[in-house]
């Protein structure tokens, strides 16, 4: 099996007197597509700020590639090759493609943008990356549909080197045709080598594009299961409550 | 000297490519410009179009393009500077007490000119980053924050002298302190000290805004603040520089303008920071923040200036100035609002599929994807 890239140890974050996370742990693999499911309230976005960086867990250990690390801001997360990708996506419709994937990072050459040398890497990117679908890179991201979003969005985290990309409802907010689209990427993406966790309400999406199933319930993770040995039925038991926890997950629970 | 009476179009500054949209976007203030100046020149063949009364009104507009300058920054990351006519009138009056000399125990002290007009842009600077501090660390929003800088520092201005004009500016050649009205009587080429300021400052500005990171910054915190903040855009130091930026320019315009009267009244810029955004949303920017450039706010400028100067030479009542001026006002915000409406349109055609394309997939997912349904369990 692979070493994996962000391990989760026992992580816990409350707000006043409510526990969001009660002592979870998490595994996200390089090369393979993790997905995190949980109804509304289980703590999915507080486990994600806290990868991001946006908001620190209380304790608990996080360790990448290994390392013990500290995720207390966004750009030590970024550093440590940890993109995410909202499901409002961040992008300024103002801006145009190139400098939408290249926003907070521009390349510069003695004080002045390299606007040349960034429109190649954009491209570059996004060939890499078998994105058709965009007619100019200069095109401003407010004349994008939905699915272009994401797939900038996608291809912006791609473009700094992301060990990991946490992909926060993806597939929300599009059409099949797109939804298609952008599982395809996410798919590609793993490929390329990243570790990819996928968070989704959808679990049509998650069978077809994820190698691993964590659930979470009310802050603890109730299961952790390999998409080819489980069923739809069964994780829908998980999400709900209503199937009990596994021993093996009960460690965490409690 | 042929080239005198092209400075006010070579003002717009090296931004390279001339697509249709973007001239399209412009032409519009642009148009509005060669109206007013072909309809005063009939109006008043003798004074108006001469080279003389161009270079004139050109001064005039370039202390309103000056603080124009610094509010189009401002617009463009998403705020407002109201205070810009305050700061106008603020650092006017400290250049004017500093030409007076400041006594030190019992010496006076003479600075020279060009210390004087540091220290005068400092005071601009200090209110800028104070404006800043307050938007920018403790959120309070632009409009309140600078409507009290706009009191407040009036108020130090008219406590300086109790209300009163510094009325000689000129210094003395004894004190070695002669020369401030140079920046507001000479020319070079025969152009006012003031317009070559403003085409320093809109260059300056324009190659900030389309060159470098920062200016990238602007536009991006502009149009959509959260965007670059989780991009790693460290968008309250943008926040704070750009309203700095603002409070110099509001400097800028008011040691012209000192200059130019030498005097230094402490109502001087009353109404200004309300030229300053009819000039800014006249050459298309948005209020909303994240559109506009330098060029447009520079035709905006021009267009106040060139109506205003025109009104007063053709011999209209001060008060009709005031309605033309806002009727001006009025269209061009009208023109903008059916831009980007038109604009908006456009994007939606050109996307790969309209936003109601949304609607058969939610309820496909509804159908045959059974979510997260209590009965499945």
């Amino acid at each position: 099996m692979v070493a994996p890239i962000i391990e989760l140890r026992d992580v816990r974050k409350s707000f006043g007197p409510v526990d969001v996370l009660k002592g979870v742990n998490l595994k996200v693999y390089p090369g393979q597509v993790s997905a995190l499911v949980g109804d509304n309230g289980a703590g999915k976005s507080t486990l994600i700020k806290g990868l991001a960086g946006v908001q620190p867990y209380d304790s608990g250990e996080t360790l990448i590639d290994g390392s013990p690390a500290h995720l207390a801001t966004p750009k030590e997360a970024s550093r440590l090759g940890i993109e995410v990708v909202y499901q409002d996506l961040a992008l300024c419709e103002n801006l145009d493609i190139v400098q939408n994937m290249f926003l907070g990072r521009e390349e510069t050459h003695q004080g002045t943008l390299s606007n040349g040398e960034m429109e190649k890497h954009a491209s570059a990117t996004l060939g890499s990356l078998s994105v058709r679908t965009m007619k100019s890179v200069r095109q401003k991201v407010s004349s994008l549909s939905g699915g272009q979003r994401q797939t900038v969005a996608i291809a912006r985290a791609v473009l700094q080197k992301a060990k990991v990309v946490i992909l926060d409802e993806p597939t929300a907010a599009l059409g099949v045709a797109q939804t298609e689209q952008v599982l395809n990427l996410v798919r590609r993406l793993a490929d390329q080598g990243v570790g990819v966790l996928i968070i989704s309400h959808n679990l049509a999406d998650v069978f077809q594009v994820a190698d691993h199933i964590n659930v979470l319930y009310l802050g603890t993770m109730v299961a952790q299961l390999e998409t080819k040995e489980t069923n739809n039925n069964d994780v829908i038991g998980y999400i709900t409550g209503l199937k009990s926890v596994e021993p093996s997950a009960a460690g965490a629970a409690r | 000297m042929t080239t005198v009476p092209a400075a006010p179009k070579g003002q717009a500054p090296a931004t390279s490519r001339f697509d249709l949209g973007k001239i399209l976007l412009e032409g519009r203030a642009f148009l509005a410009l060669i109206v007013i100046f072909v309809v005063f020149t009939i109006l008043a063949p003798q004074s108006y179009p001469t080279v003389g009364n161009i270079l004139v009104m050109a001064s005039h507009v370039s202390v309103y393009a000056i603080l124009s300058i610094g509010m189009l920054l401002v617009i463009l990351n998403g705020g407002i500077d109201l205070s810009v006519g305050s700061t106008l009138g603020l650092s006017g009056m400290v250049a004017g007490f500093l030409m007076q000399g400041v006594k030190l125990g019992g010496v006076t002290l003479y600075p020279a000119v060009w210390v004087v007009v540091v220290i005068a842009l400092a005071v601009g600077a200090l209110v800028g980053l104070v404006n800043g501090i307050l938007v920018a660390r403790l959120k309070v929003a632009p409009f309140v924050a600078t409507l009290g800088t706009l009191y407040a520092v009036r108020g130090l201005a008219e406590l300086m002298t109790n209300g009163l004009t510094f009325s000689s500016l000129d210094g003395d050649p004894a004190l070695g302190n002669t020369g401030f009205d140079w920046l507001g009587f000479n020319r070079i080429l025969n152009v006012p000290i003031g317009v070559l300021v403003m085409i320093v400052v809109a260059v300056l500005v324009s190659l900030v805004l389309n060159r470098t990171v920062f200016g990238r910054w602007v536009y991006a915190s502009g149009g959509n603040e959260r965007a670059a903040e989780l991009s790693g855009v460290p968008v309250r130091r943008v926040k704070v520089r750009v309203y700095v930026a603002s409070g110099v320019c509001a400097a800028i315009a008011g040691v012209i303008l000192a200059s130019e009267l030498t005097s230094a009244s402490p109502t001087a810029g009353t109404s200004y920071e309300l030229t300053a955004i009819a000039a800014v949303v006249i050459g298309g920017a948005a209020l909303t923040g994240g559109r506009g450039n330098i060029r447009g706010t520079l035709l905006g400028a021009f267009v106040i200036g060139f109506l205003s100067d025109g009104l007063v030479i053709v011999g209209v009542s001060a008060y009709w100035q005031t309605v033309f001026t806002g009727t001006v006002i009025v269209l061009a915000v009208l023109l903008n609002a059916v831009q980007y409406r038109g604009r908006r349109r456009a994007a939606q055609n050109g996307a790969g599929s309209p936003p109601s394309a949304t609607a058969p997939s939610t309820a496909t997912a509804g159908a045959d994807r059974t979510v997260l349904e209590k009965a499945a369990g």
